[in-house]
């Protein structure tokens, strides 16, 4: 097992996986740039070492100013948190150099998912089901029309350089086709200088279920059941849930069944997610493979009651996993906490915490490094806390995250607890059935 | 010592807050921990300084955070003036420049273990002087100084584990 792991994370992450270290008896290494002296990561590590000034690209992603930091506290294994340097297939690799463990998979695995289409031809290799799609550029609206009429309308074409919807059209037939196509491409010239475009079957009020996955360094891969995230704001999850109130047991079997399939098909090690569509006839396709742990992984933990932090260092140590899939028990949500205005656009809120007063009790959990007099810096992302509620029943989870986000204090600085309240009492929220456009059409004021 | 002067002292160090305090006779030598100094776990001693020295009229120290003092916490180059009132040293502290490391790694004074080292209380140095080596990954990072004046204070030892922005020197522009 490792001496002393070195986090190369920041903020509520940082300190989550020292909580754990801890518990284990391993030491911990906490790295900080200058503005985040003052953080609790720093604070409940064992060691801290300041590593460069606020600017990410001269800290957090600074693999040389990490690697020094490693050097001179002797750490054998760097967990990478999530974001930052946590998929970066370089940095896997130098620690390797290095003889340091990188706390997840290799960086052959990282590469082979965090190539869009690579991924998909690896999926498709291994029976997953995919969105069905022109498999790669389409090169004029002739085969454009081929492709839309065997795939089956609606379909989206979309840029393969693109990204934030730029570029992207969604076709209901093929009278309109034509004219969306030229669209498309001057907006991907325009966007991003490649008018190169694909096109895939569009899914209609698709649900995002990802499904979180675990792999050991000797070929087992099991599943730990599913997440429901379809609660999004610009492809941003404000709002997960395990299990999904749309998923029952027939579609969990046969979508855990393909998350492993997709596990198994790169040999993967370490905790991983793999995310799917699901559309309203119960069709799931896959999305992508996140290769790291994630943001939301307390719901998981909360309803199968397994420390995920633990499991991924267990198995970075070569600790074989027990080959058991896990199903969720009673209900659990997380309503992520940022320091953002929901009342103009969600713009972000830096600045001195006055006070703070985070709800408690039965079925309460609330992971974040933020206090009272605590100086949120404008350099990195606006997540303050994390609200996670476990009840018996989706019900009271609901009921319980009511009274929690009541009692949830935090003064000096904007936040979205106020969207999380008003969530709650949304009526299609509370019946479950919703999907990615939710959030399109959710009026804040009345 | 008098009893009036051990009262002086007595004072000093209840008003500073001292967590610890040595001191001795004959040729005046002084310790003094105040509650900011910290111990990690390792044993390692940690100083964590909450605060910039106070801003200088001089040439600005290369790799100056621009931190703002945490409330309530007096800067500990403050402490530190008040505490060294008992040594005579020349120059007054507060126009003295600090040289800090701009990278984490290994700090040796000397290019190697069997060279002299580069600089040393008293010398004079100009810009672009080298004054020590920080060593990472095997990169041996030679760190000039962007200020010219006289060594007043080395403040690492030699072959000890320096982080972004750790203090290094001190440098007396005017001497």
């Amino acid at each position: 097992m490792f001496k002393k792991i070195l986090i190369a994370n920041r903020g509520e992450i940082a300190l989550r996986v020292i909580r754990t270290c801890k518990e284990m008896g391993i030491s911990t290494v906490a790295v900080y740039s200058t503005a985040d002296k003052n953080s609790l990561h720093v604070r409940f590590a064992d060691e801290a070492v300041c590593i460069g000034p606020p600017k990410s690209s001269d800290s957090y992603l600074s693999v040389p100013r990490i690697m020094a930091a490693v050097e001179i506290t002797n750490a054998d294994a760097i967990h990478p948190g999530y974001g930052f340097l946590a998929e970066n297939a370089d940095f896997a690799d130098v620690c390797s150099q290095y003889g340091v463990k990188f706390i997840g998979p290799t960086p052959w695995m990282i590469t082979q998912m965090g190539d869009k289409i690579t991924a998909k031809e690896t999926m498709i290799k291994a029976g997953v089901p995919v969105v069905p799609g022109s498999g790669g550029l389409v090169p004029d609206v002739a085969a454009a029309k081929k492709t839309s009429k065997s795939i089956g309308y609606p379909v989206i074409m979309k840029a393969t350089a693109g990204g934030g919807g730029k570029g992207m059209r969604v076709v209901w037939n093929e009278n309109e086709l034509e004219d969306l196509w030229h669209k498309a491409r001057q907006e991907a010239k325009a966007s991003f200088g490649n008018d190169g475009i694909y096109i895939e079957k569009f899914i209609e009020e698709p649900r995002h279920v990802e499904f979180q996955i675990v792999g050991d360094q000797h070929g087992r891969v099991v599943h730990l059941s599913e997440r429901e995230c379809s609660i999004q704001r610009r492809h941003q999850k404000l709002l997960e849930e395990s299990p999904s109130p749309f998923l029952d047991d027939k579609l969990r079997k046969k979508m855990g069944e393909a998350a492993i399939k997709a596990g198994k098909a790169i040999n993967y090690e370490g905790v991983g997610t793999v995310e799917f569509l699901v559309d309203k006839h119960k069709n799931f396709y896959f999305m992508e493979m996140n290769t790291r742990i994630q943001v939301e992984h307390p719901v998981t933990e909360e309803v199968i009651d397994h420390d995920l932090i633990k499991e991924q260092i267990k198995v970075a140590a070569g600790i074989p996993i027990s080959g058991k899939n896990y199903f969720p028990s009673g209900h659990a949500m997380e309503c992520r906490i940022n320091a953002e205005d929901p009342y103009n656009s969600f713009r972000p809120s830096p600045g001195e915490i006055t006070s703070f007063h985070s709800p408690k009790g039965h079925g309460v959990r609330v992971d974040t490094h933020v206090y009272a007099g605590y100086t949120i810096p404008p350099y990195y992302d606006s997540m303050i806390a994390k609200l996670i509620c476990r009840a018996p029943t989706r019900e009271e989870c609901i009921k319980k995250m009511v009274r929690a986000l009541d009692e949830f204090i935090v003064e000096g600085v904007k936040t979205t607890i106020p969207f999380h309240k008003k969530l709650m009492q949304d009526p299609q929220f509370r019946s479950g059935d919703f999907h990615t456009g939710f959030l399109d059409t959710f009026k804040l004021e009345d | 010592m008098e009893p009036k002067e051990l009262q002086e002292l007595l004072k000093l160090i209840n008003r500073l807050e001292f967590v610890e305090f040595k001191y001795k006779l004959g040729d005046l030598e002084f310790s003094a921990k105040t509650k900011f100094y910290q111990q990690t776990r390792a044993g390692k001693e940690v100083v964590t300084t909450y605060a910039q020295m106070p801003q200088l009229t001089s040439a600005p120290a290369p790799h100056q955070a621009t931190t703002p003092p945490v409330h309530g916490v007096r800067p500990v180059a403050d402490l530190a003036e008040e505490a060294d009132s008992a040594e005579s040293s020349g120059g007054s502290k507060a126009s003295l420049i600090e040289i800090r490391s701009p990278i984490v790694g290994t700090f040796y004074r000397a290019g190697s273990p069997d060279k002299p080292p580069f600089v040393k209380p008293g010398d004079t140095i100009e810009v672009g002087s080298v004054v020590c080596v920080v060593e990472a990954m095997k990169l041996f990072n030679e760190i000039e100084s962007e200020v010219a004046g006289k060594v007043v204070k080395v403040l690492v030892e030699d072959a000890s584990p320096v982080e972004y922005d750790q203090l290094l020197f001190l440098i007396d522009p005017n001497g």
